[in-house]
C-alpha cells in the first residue's frame, strides 16, 4: 500500500509521519502520533467526538484525510492540557460538564474554537458551536453553562 | 449547579452531620476527562495490532449450508479467519454465571443464524480495512427460514422456533412456567365489583443505548501464558467469567482491565467483544482489537427490548382502582441475554406505586428473530411504567378525574401491603405528585394537598388478601425446578402432586389450566358475567422435552473454572 510522508505542526511541535492512502487524520493522530485525545465515536462525521482544530478551525478528524494537513497546524486537547491557564477545562470541572468523558475532548475543541473567534459568545452562539457534538450522559445544559462561565472569566485568550 | 434538597421528607431518618453526603464533591475522574487522559479501552497502543471484523447474517433466520472462506484467507493482511468451530465452548447464556437459564447463544453462529447481524465468521487482519474487505469476501450459503418478528406471533402454535433450548419461543421460569406470574387477591372478583373496567394496549419500540464510545475490546499476549484484555465492558468480572467459559480457559489466565467506559447505559454488559478479541490473539499470537463501528452498534448492539402490554383496570366512580390485570410480552430477540432477569424485576415492580387489592400479571419472555435485547437504564421497569402511567391517564379521563388526583387517590402509603407481599415504607409518590402539580401550575383540591404518604396507610391496607386466586396456566414439563430453567437430564421431572401429570411421551398434551379448589371464601356473585379482560392469553402450546442427544447444560461455578454436570 502506498505510504506518503507528511509533516505538520501538532500542538506547536513539528511532527513527521507516514500515512496510508485514504487514512484519516483521527487514525494518524491516535496511532501515528500517539495523541489519544480525539475519540472515535461514529467514523461518519455525526458525533463530533473526534473534533480537532486545523489552522484554528474546527474539523472532524474522522472525515479529514491525513494528507490534507501536510504543512498545516493541528491542535487537540493534549495541547490545551499542557498550557498553564486552563479556564475552559476548569470550568468544565466545576460545572460537572462531563460524566463518561468520551465526548469531552471534542466538546472542548469546539468550545475552544468558538472562544478564540468570539470571546464573549451569547448562549445561542454556544449552542450553535457545539451543535455538531453529541453527548449521551450529562445533557448539554451543564456544558453550555461551563462554556459561558469560561468566557466570562476571560482567561482563554491568555494562551500562547 | 443548584440542587434542591427537600430535607423535610424523611427528616426523622436523616443524619445531617455526615462528611460527604449532601455536599458537592469533585469526581475523581474529572481531571482525566477534561485533559483527554482518561484511559478508555482503545487508548492503549500495541505494536502490530490486528483488527477483527465479522461477517454477519443478512437474514432474520436462515440455515447456514456452507461457509467459503478460501478467497478471504488469501487476501492481503489476513492472518486468520475464525469460525464457530474454532470457539472452544461455543454455547453460552450470559446469566449462566448465576445459574439462570439455558445456554442458547453461539459466539459465532454455526448451523443457523437467528437475527439480522448474527455473526458467522470473523476475520483477523493487519488493518481494519483489510479485515473489512476480507469479511465481505467470505461467501456464506444460506437457506432462508421463516422468521418470527412479533412477540404474539412467535408464541402461536406452529410458529418457527428461534432456538433449540426453548422450542416454544418462551423462556422457562423456575423450571415450571413459561412466564413469570404474579397473583395477589382475586382480580376477576375485583372486576365484578368495579364500576368501570378499562382496557388498554401499549407497545414500546426497542431503544439503542447509543453510547458515544462503541463497544469493543483489545486483547494481547501477556507474560506467563496469560492474555491481557482492555475492554469497554460495564461488568468487568462478568465479562471475565463469560470469556473464560467460552474459551474454556481458567480465568486466572485472563487479565482484564476496564473501568473507564465511554458511556454504557446497559449496552456494554453482553461480553461479546472480549472473548472474540482474546480468541483472535490466541489463534494468531498478535494483539487484536474487536470494535463495533457505529452501524454495528445500532444494528447488532443489543438494545432495550420492545415490550407489549395489555393493562385492564377495574375502577370505582370515586377513583379507587380495585383490580389491575397485566399481561406483558418482552421481546428478547434471538437470545436470552438479560431479558429473563428483566422480567423478574418487572414483576416485582407491579402494579406500580399504587395500592391495589387485586393484582394479576403474566409476563412472557419471548424469543423472536430480532436483535437480542439486553440491559438499559431501569430495564424491566421503564416499559411497563410507560404502559401503567399512560393507562392511568386514560382511566382518569374516562371517569372524569384530574390525573394527578387519580394518582394521589391510589398512591401507596407507608404501611400498605404491596403485591409482592412486602410492606411499603418511605413512600413519597403523593409528595412527588404535589410538587409536580405545583411546578406544572395545576391547582389541587385542599383534600389532595392535605394527603400524605405518612397518613391513611397501613391497617387493613397492610393486610394480605384473604383469598388469592391461583392457577397452573402456562405450566410446562421437562425442566428441572431446582434451577431457574434447567433442562432436566434423562430422569423425568417429578411434577407436583396437585397438578395433572405431564406425560413426557406425549409432550403435545400440555396440562389445561386448573381451576383451583380454594378453601377460602368463594368469589362473590359468580352469576355476574365476567368482563372481558382484553389480553388474549397466549395459545396453549407445548414445550417438547430436550432431545437426549443434546449435551446437558454446563454449569459455571465461580469464575475460576468450568464444571459440567
Amino acid at each position: 500500500m502506498a505510504r506518503t510522508p507528511i509533516e505538520f505542526t501538532h500542538n506547536g511541535e513539528e511532527k513527521a509521519v507516514f500515512v496510508d492512502a485514504g487514512q484519516n487524520l483521527l487514525d494518524v493522530l491516535r496511532r501515528g502520533v500517539g495523541d489519544l485525545t480525539p475519540k472515535y465515536g461514529c467514523g461518519q462525521g455525526t458525533c463530533g467526538a473526534c473534533t480537532v482544530m486545523v489552522d484554528g478551525a474546527p474539523r472532524l478528524s474522522c472525515l479529514t484525510l491525513a494528507q490534507e494537513v501536510a504543512g498545516r497546524s493541528v491542535d487537540t486537547v493534549a495541547g490545551l492540557a499542557s498550557r498553564p491557564h486552563q479556564a475552559l477545562q476548569d470550568s468544565f470541572m466545576t460545572h460537572f460538564a462531563a460524566q463518561c468523558g468520551y465526548c469531552t475532548p471534542g466538546m472542548l475543541m469546539a468550545a475552544e474554537t468558538l472562544l478564540r473567534a468570539n470571546p464573549r459568545p451569547t448562549r445561542e452562539e454556544v449552542v450553535e458551536a457545539i451543535s455538531g457534538n453529541l453527548c449521551r450522559c450529562t445533557g448539554y445544559e451543564a456544558i453550555i453553562k461551563a462554556i459561558l462561565s469560561a468566557a466570562q472569566s476571560g482567561g482563554l485568550l491568555r494562551t500562547g | 449547579m443548584p440542587i434542591e434538597f427537600r430535607k423535610d421528607y424523611f427528616a426523622d431518618e436523616r443524619d445531617d452531620d455526615l462528611n460527604e453526603i449532601g455536599k458537592p464533591t469533585q469526581r475523581q475522574d474529572m481531571m482525566g476527562h477534561v485533559t483527554g487522559r482518561s484511559p478508555f479501552y482503545d487508548d492503549h497502543l500495541f505494536d502490530g495490532l490486528c483488527h477483527i471484523r465479522c461477517t454477519r447474517s443478512p437474514h432474520d433466520h436462515a440455515r447456514v449450508r456452507r461457509i467459503d472462506t478460501s478467497a478471504a484467507e488469501r487476501m492481503p493482511g489476513v492472518r486468520r479467519v475464525i469460525l464457530g468451530r474454532d470457539v472452544p465452548n461455543n454455547l453460552n447464556t450470559l446469566l449462566s454465571l448465576l445459574d439462570f437459564g439455558l445456554d442458547d447463544e453461539t459466539l459465532l453462529a454455526t448451523e443457523k443464524v437467528r437475527y439480522k447481524g448474527d455473526p458467522v465468521a470473523a476475520v483477523v487482519a493487519d488493518t481494519e480495512r483489510q479485515a473489512r474487505e476480507a469479511a465481505a469476501a467470505i461467501i456464506v450459503d444460506y437457506e432462508p427460514l421463516p422468521a418470527v418478528l412479533d412477540v404474539e406471533e412467535a408464541i402461536k402454535l406452529g410458529a418457527p422456533s428461534v432456538s433449540e433450548p426453548y422450542p416454544g419461543n418462551l423462556f422457562i421460569y423456575h423450571g415450571k412456567y413459561n412466564h413469570q406470574k404474579l397473583r395477589y387477591g382475586d382480580v376477576e372478583a375485583g372486576f365484578r365489583e368495579a364500576d368501570h373496567v378499562i382496557e388498554g394496549r401499549y407497545q414500546m419500540s426497542p431503544i439503542e443505548q447509543a453510547p458515544m464510545e462503541t463497544c469493543g475490546a483489545i486483547a494481547a499476549p501477556e507474560t506467563n501464558d496469560r492474555y491481557v484484555c482492555y475492554t469497554s465492558t460495564q461488568g468487568l468480572f462478568f465479562s471475565l467469567g463469560t470469556a473464560a467459559k467460552l474459551l474454556d480457559v481458567s480465568s486466572a489466565r485472563l487479565h482484564f482491565i476496564g473501568g473507564t467506559v465511554g458511556g454504557g447505559f446497559g449496552g456494554k454488559v453482553d461480553s461479546l467483544h472480549e472473548p472474540l478479541a482474546i480468541l483472535g490473539t490466541m489463534l494468531t499470537g498478535r494483539p487484536c482489537k474487536y470494535q463495533f463501528d457505529r452501524a454495528e452498534e445500532m444494528q447488532v448492539g443489543a438494545p432495550r427490548g420492545a415490550e407489549r402490554w395489555y393493562v385492564t383496570d377495574g375502577v370505582m366512580n370515586d377513583g379507587r382502582i380495585v383490580a389491575r390485570k397485566l399481561v406483558g410480552y418482552f421481546d428478547a430477540g434471538a437470545y436470552t441475554r438479560l431479558s429473563s432477569y428483566a422480567i423478574i424485576k418487572c414483576v416485582g415492580h407491579l402494579p406500580g406505586p399504587y395500592t391495589i387489592p387485586n393484582v394479576y400479571a403474566d409476563v412472557y419472555c419471548v424469543f423472536t428473530n430480532r436483535t437480542p435485547a439486553t440491559a438499559m437504564r431501569g430495564f424491566g421497569v421503564t416499559g411497563v411504567d410507560f404502559a401503567i402511567e399512560s393507562h392511568m391517564d386514560v382511566c382518569a379521563q374516562q371517569i372524569g378525574i384530574n390525573p394527578i388526583d387519580y394518582r394521589i387517590i391510589n398512591a401507596y402509603r407507608d404501611g400498605d401491603m404491596k403485591a409482592h407481599r412486602r410492606v411499603a415504607k418511605n413512600t413519597a409518590l403523593i409528595e412527588c405528585c404535589q410538587v409536580a402539580a405545583e411546578k406544572a401550575g395545576v391547582r389541587l383540591s385542599p383534600a389532595m394537598l392535605a394527603a400524605s404518604s405518612l397518613k391513611d396507610g397501613g391497617g387493613a391496607r397492610g393486610d394480605l388478601p384473604r383469598y388469592t386466586a391461583t392457577d397452573q396456566q402456562g405450566f410446562v414439563a421437562g425442566y428441572q425446578a431446582d434451577g431457574y430453567a434447567q433442562q432436566s437430564g434423562n430422569a423425568g421431572p417429578t411434577p407436583p402432586v396437585t397438578m395433572p401429570t405431564p406425560q413426557r411421551d406425549h409432550p403435545a398434551q400440555q396440562p389445561a389450566p386448573v381451576r383451583p379448589v380454594e378453601p377460602g371464601p368463594a368469589p362473590a356473585s359468580p352469576a355476574v358475567p365476567e368482563p372481558s379482560t382484553g389480553a388474549p392469553a397466549p395459545q396453549q402450546q407445548q414445550h417438547s422435552p430436550p432431545t437426549p442427544a443434546r449435551r446437558g447444560p454446563s454449569r459455571f461455578a465461580s469464575i475460576s473454572g468450568l464444571r459440567r454436570r
